[in-house]
Parts: C-alpha cells; structure tokens; sequence
C-alpha cells in the first residue's frame, strides 16, 4: 500500500489533466480567500496599525540585522518549532499536524505533476513520504481533537459537539483521512467503495480549501506575522505596554515568622 | 475592572478558563480563542490575566477613573515569583509596582496528597491537619490565662 500512487491509479477513470486543473483551483482559492480574508477582517490593517505605533513608541531603534535576527528567531522558534505553545503535548500535536500537512500536500502536487499515470512511477520513498504525512495529519489532530482541545478539557464538552472553529481541523483530519481510505481501498480493487471514498475525499477537501474566509486555515500566515511583531515590540523596549522584568529578589517574598498577634 | 482578551495574542490554552473563579471565562465558538461572555460578573480577581502565558488578557478600567487611553498591564515571573504591575494614564504618566507573590520557589510547595495520612488521634486535635508544620510555625497562638486582661476570668 505504501509504494502504491493512488493519483497514478486514479489516471485511468480520470485524466491527469483534470486532477492537475482541480489542484490548480485549490491554490488559487488558497490565494484569493487569503486575500479576501486579510480584507473583510481588516487583519492587515490591524497588523500595520499596531506595527506603526510600536515603532512610534519605541524606546531604542531595532537596526537591520537585529530585525534580521528576529525574523531567523521567528522562523525558527514560533515557525519552525511552534515555540507559542506553552503545553508540550499540543506543540507536539500541532508539529505533527503542521509537518505532516506540508509533506502531505508537497508529495500530492508532485505526484500529480510529474508522476500523474501508472507510465511514469512514482520513487517508492515519494509515495511512502504521501502516507507518512497523511498518517502524521492524522495522528496529531485526532490526538488534538479528542484530547487536547481547549473546549474539551478546559469547557468539558464534548468532543463531538461542532462549531465553526472547528471547520479548519474537521476538513482537514476528514480530508487526510478520506484519502488514506480511498488510497487504501483502490488497491484491493473494490471500484464501488474507492468511488465513494474518492468523493468524500473531494468533498472534504473542497470544504478545507474552500472555506478558509470562515475557518482558520488562514492562521498559517498570520500567527508568524503576529509573533515576529511580538519580538519586535521586546527588542524596541515598547513590550506591548508590559512592565519590564523585574530584578530577581534576594529571598522569596518576605519569611514567615511566628505569629505575634496576643 | 472587568477583563478582556486580546485575541490575536491568545492561544486558546484554557488556562483563564480553568482557573476563573466565576466561570465567565470562555472558549468563542468561532475563533477557539478565550473571551469574558459577562464583564458585568466579573470579580476583578485578575487569576485570568495573571495566569495568562502569553500575556493576552488586559484590563479595562472604569471610564470615571481610567478614561479611554490607559492601559494596565500584568506581568508574572514564576521564576522569579514577582509579579508586576504597569498601569498607564491617558496623559503618558506611568506608575509601576513589582510584588513578592511567594515565600517560597515556584513548584515547591507539596499538595496535601504528598503528606503522610494523619492517625485516628488527630480527630481529637483541635488543630487542622499538618498544623503547625504546614504554616512554617512552631505553634499555633493560643490564649494564656495569664496574658488575659484581669476581670475577665
């Protein structure tokens, strides 16, 4: 099943053409409901605003390579790493979720353009990289979705009770996992059922690229935005109006002594 | 002065959640981002803001004394258990206060679990359990018949 290209298979009900254009029509609602989405929520605005008035009160001036700096501390730490989480089994969740994600549609576009029919076969390692990503999508949002969620564990409800935050994880745990059963199920020849699983897999998919202007699919792009102005605002002494850190006390608060109340 | 969050800043940890004592902090149905649903019962506690990791929970002051343009922010370090406090008038003044929050490291304090299970003859004590150790005293202040003022016994 791992060395098996499920778009190879698929060439020979549907034309590559036809998976190619549906992948090109998925990037470009990708860009146009990014943008429409920085527009109808002012986001951007929002962003420059608190950029310009940082950088208006700013105690010290932040030099180019220092803003270097931050932008490589950026990428790495909140990016790269997501440093922003401060509970370690939801980092871990969202690095699973995140990597396997972008392994997942990186093997998918290449496999569809340059691997599209059962004439040019796939490298085995490429095919295998397409599960592995969908298999870590899957298992850092289910373990996201029924263990970590804040409404969850923090509001006690249940896992199964929907909202729109959800849109976002739902397509996308449903998109990844429609497409493993369909992959799957196209091998051991049964049309009927891979038919079905090929549509629900559209269907999520359409869903999780199609209705970013309602989910939070687009906090891919601001969340690094907001936590490099966040670093900026330490490095130019405004702190987002936070006091600064204090001086470490030579004792912890102030000792207990014996009581002298009679 | 009830508390609000700055969304963009929110992780959505549930921390103020957890720890609001008048269970008004929530989770937003549509962003997953935590939000005060009633200011008006706020206690003015500030668990949530102190609590807050990413620093995203503010407070708005009352218009008769905060007017529009100030700002009062607060920053705990667990590390160096301070917590300080930064309010801001509209006018650019600035008033900071940095307090002691522990006596003792963060962490350190053991939960009633880590002490050993008192015997049956502590039902007859008047005093509560792992007292005095647990107050760091040697001995809970009790009246002296001598100490009282004459008249009296």
């Amino acid at each position: 099943m791992f060395t098996s290209n499920p778009f190879a298979e698929l060439s020979a009900s549907v034309p590559p053409s036809v998976m190619q254009t549906y992948v090109v029509v998925m990037a470009l609602l990708v860009a146009s409901s990014t943008l429409f989405d920085i527009m109808h929520k002012k986001s951007a605005t929002y962003f420059f605003n608190n950029w310009r008035n940082s950088k208006n009160k700013a105690k010290q001036r932040v030099g180019g390579v220092q803003m270097v700096s931050i932008a490589v501390q950026t990428a790495v730490v909140d990016v790269m790493t997501s440093g922003e989480f401060c509970n370690m089994r939801r980092r871990i969740a969202h690095l699973l979720t995140m990597y396997g994600f972008v392994i997942y549609v990186v093997t998918t576009v290449i496999m569809v353009f340059a691997y599209p029919t059962p004439a040019t076969p796939a490298p085995a390692n490429l095919t295998a990289l397409w599960y592995v990503g969908a298999l870590m999508v899957c298992l850092g949002g289910y373990w996201f979705w029924f263990f970590i969620r804040v409404d969850v564990v923090a509001e006690g409800n249940s896992p199964f009770r929907l909202m729109r935050a959800d849109l976002f994880i739902v397509s996308l745990v449903l998109s990844v996992t429609f497409g493993l059963a369909w992959a799957y199920v196209q091998t051991t020849g049964n049309v009927t059922l891979a038919n079905v699983f090929l549509a629900l897999y559209l269907l999520a998919t359409t869903v999780l690229f199609g209705s970013i202007p309602w989910s939070k699919f687009s906090h891919m792009f601001f969340k690094p935005a907001a936590a490099m102005q966040k670093r900026v605002a330490e490095a130019n002494g405004t702190r987002s109006n936070l006091p600064a850190p204090a001086d470490t006390p030579k004792i912890y608060g102030s000792v207990l002594r014996q009581t002298r109340n009679y | 002065m009830p508390t609000f969050v700055y969304m963009t800043s929110c992780d959505g940890c549930g921390h103020c959640v957890d720890i609001c004592p008048s269970d008004i902090m929530h989770i937003d149905p549509i962003h997953r981002r935590a939000y005060n649903i009633e200011p008006n019962f706020c206690w003015e506690c500030y668990s949530c803001v102190k609590a807050c990791p990413q620093n995203a929970i503010d407070v708005r002051g009352y218009a008769d004394f905060a007017p529009l343009g100030h700002s009062v922010r607060v920053l705990r370090e667990e590390e160096k258990a301070t917590i300080s406090w930064k309010v801001k008038f509209r006018d650019g003044r600035e008033k900071n206060f940095v307090s002691p929050i522990r006596t003792t490291p963060w962490g350190s304090i053991k939960s009633p679990a880590d002490y050993e299970a008192p015997s049956a003859d502590a039902l007859n004590s008047q005093e509560l359990s792992h007292e005095p150790e647990a107050l760091n005293i040697k001995a809970l202040p009790a009246l002296a018949p001598g100490r009282l003022k004459q008249g009296l016994v």
